[in-house]
């Protein structure tokens, strides 16, 4: 079954389609490259997967879930995880805290005025902040990290949220070769036992994580396959990866 | 690792830190032994007159401070709890008669009604002053009516995301209706005038200087309570989620929390400590008046906060009986100058020292460079 199942999705901003009539399907364990160029519409598809913009219509199914129905609290707890293009982590916290925060349950007023750390808790955060390298920062402000540093904690923030779905919207942007390469690793390692959709501009990025390739232009679908498929097809290269 | 080269690496440390560890101890001494010492009755009772507006100041830095909403309201939740407590000690005092009042209740033709009504030609007391007669309603209505108003007012506005500025503006309206409220309503408020002219609460009378001693005490202990209270909320998840919100409210939605809901709850929480604030203000001043429950007054609440420290509780106790002083001072000798004196305050606070007094001892000591066992960190406290 498929985890994510778009159909016919279409956002108009004072009658500019920014996404037209896509389709899309993500199944268990996948991980999804969404490519394009400036403009395509890949941000937005992710805004209204995660319920930051209203779509005008079409619909998106969360398994049986249809997402336009619920608003954003309600996504992320039905267990969608978004990372923002710009790194969003909250700056005045340490990382322990930005991971604490994250830890799903325990998120009404009540819950949260008693919550208490449990080992298991600990134990989590201890696991999570191994996975994306900041062990060694645990009480760092997050507002004093690299940015690309902040863009593995954003990440481990989704990470604590146990999503079954995790949309990553350019996880490398502003990272060094190196940690791109961790962070290729790292993307490796997380989406299994997930759906996972990821929208990049590096094709190289792209290639190491890839399963399957879409191609969005002008809001509309223009290409989807592996990544060879992808960079063979003649639309593709001329309207993307030919400039 | 970038941790090595920042000093301040999690809010423990530095000054703030510190008084906020031992910072209660420190201001309960203060409080409770210091001050009974070393003042005499009159001074005391105009301590205690500031401690009940330093309520608000604590409410604020919670609102303001970690749930980054600017409420220019409080002054109207203190007013609350002020006339409400008024309420019921005017309708005590109305019911006892002596020579005098009875002479003039057979005048005016009714026994127990408060005299500014019978000077407006109110002939029944109002149905929603009935209640008021009892004390298991109006300890109560002080406590709820209150923080459910502000809740439910914050939940509307901030769940179809007004916040910010326009949330600040709203507040201020808030507080301009109620002082006008009251002043129009002159027959059912006590007008410009406010209510008073009352000396017992159940038959206890207020003006002796135990009684006013007992008072201070009961003051001072309310309000530790709530500094206490304040940082337990702060330490929460609650508190690192209202941190989260102020800073980045667009994100929290999507780690799974409604912030509507969080800011609500923080707004309610400083309304409950304002009308604590207004009712023992009334009990110990004798007084409930519009003066104290318009724009001016909420403008003047944020600034002891400011001038405290708006992320420090305690900050705020001493921003406010530091501004109060002042004020009393100066508009004892400058009378007209005063208003422009606390209108710069404001500004200097805001402009050249933004954590207030609580940041501003930390600026005096050198920066100390400090290790954060890397090992020890999951167990360090926040806050």
């Amino acid at each position: 079954m498929d985890v994510l199942s778009v159909t016919d999705l279409t956002v108009s901003f004072d009658g500019f389609k920014a996404v037209d009539n896509l389709s899309l399907r993500v199944g268990k364990d996948e991980l999804r490259c969404v490519i394009g160029p400036n403009g395509a519409g890949k941000t937005t598809l992710l805004d209204m997967i995660c319920g930051k913009t209203k779509p005008t219509q079409g619909s998106i199914k969360f398994k049986d879930l249809e997402l336009t129905q619920l608003i954003e609290f309600q996504i992320t707890r039905a267990g969608v995880g978004r990372k923002f293009q710009t790194p969003s982590t909250y700056e005045d916290l340490t990382v322990v805290e930005n991971l604490e925060i994250s830890y799903p349950g325990k998120r009404n007023l009540l819950g949260s005025l008693f919550f208490k750390r449990t080992p298991e808790i600990t134990e989590s955060i201890e696991s999570v902040a191994q996975q994306i390298f900041l062990k060694d920062a645990l009480t760092v402000k997050a507002g004093q990290l690299s940015h690309g540093q902040k863009q593995w904690l954003e990440i481990g923030m989704l990470l604590m949220q146990e999503p079954e779905l995790l949309l990553l919207d350019e996880p490398v942007a502003g990272m060094s070769a190196r940690e791109r390469e961790q962070t290729a690793e790292m993307l490796n390692g997380i989406s299994k036992g997930r759906s996972t959709v990821v929208i990049e501009h590096d094709m190289a990025f792209v290639r190491m994580i890839a399963h399957k390739v879409t191609v969005l232009h002008q809001g509309k679908l223009l290409a989807e396959g592996s990544m060879d498929q992808v960079q063979a097809d003649e639309r593709v290269i001329e309207t993307y990866l030919g400039h | 690792m970038a941790n090595g080269d920042s000093p301040r690496q999690n809010g423990g440390d530095g000054l703030i830190g510190r008084l906020n560890r031992h910072g209660v101890v420190l201001l309960a001494l203060l409080l409770l032994v210091a001050m009974p010492m070393l003042l005499d009755t009159f001074r005391l009772s105009l301590m205690a007159k500031y401690l009940s507006l330093a309520f608000c100041a604590v409410g604020i830095v919670l609102i303001w401070g970690y749930g980054g909403i600017l409420s220019l309201g409080q002054g109207a939740f203190f007013g609350l709890g002020s006339y409400m407590m008024a309420m019921f000690l005017k309708l005590e005092a109305s019911a006892v008669t002596d020579s005098s009042t009875s002479a003039l209740s057979a005048f005016f033709g009714q026994a127990g009604l408060p005299d500014f009504m019978s000077w407006n030609s109110v002939e029944k007391l109002p149905w929603w002053w009935e209640p008021f007669h009892h004390v298991w309603f109006t300890i109560p209505a002080i406590l709820i009516i209150p923080p459910l108003l502000a809740f439910i007012l914050g939940y509307v506005n901030f769940r179809r995301r007004v916040g910010e500025v326009y949330f600040s503006i709203i507040t201020l309206a808030l507080s301009a209706i109620m002082a006008i409220v009251i002043v129009g309503q002159q027959g059912l408020t006590g007008g410009i005038n406010g209510i008073t002219d009352f000396k017992t609460f159940m038959g206890w009378n207020l003006d002796p200087d135990g009684a006013k001693l007992a008072m201070y005490f009961i003051t001072a202990v309310l309000l530790l309570l709530c500094v206490l209270v304040g940082r337990f909320i702060l330490r929460s998840r609650l508190g690192k989620v209202l941190v989260a919100i102020r800073d980045r409210e667009d994100r929290v939605r999507f780690s799974g929390y409604d912030p509507a809901v969080y800011k609500a709850f923080i707004f309610a929480v400083a309304a409950l400590f304002s009308s604590i604030g207004g009712a023992l203000f009334t009990l110990q001043v004798g007084l409930a008046s519009p003066s104290l429950v318009g724009i001016v007054p909420s403008i003047e609440m944020v600034i002891y906060a400011a001038v405290g420290g708006r992320l420090s509780v305690i900050g705020a106790v001493y921003g406010t009986v530091l501004v109060s002083y002042g004020k009393t001072f100066f508009s004892e000798n400058f009378v007209q100058y005063w208003l422009y004196m606390i209108g710069a305050l404001f500004i200097v606070v805001v402009m050249f020292l933004p954590g207030g007094l609580a940041s501003f001892l930390d600026k005096l000591r050198p920066v100390r460079r400090e290790q954060v066992p890397v090992g020890g960190a999951l167990n360090i406290e926040g806050n």
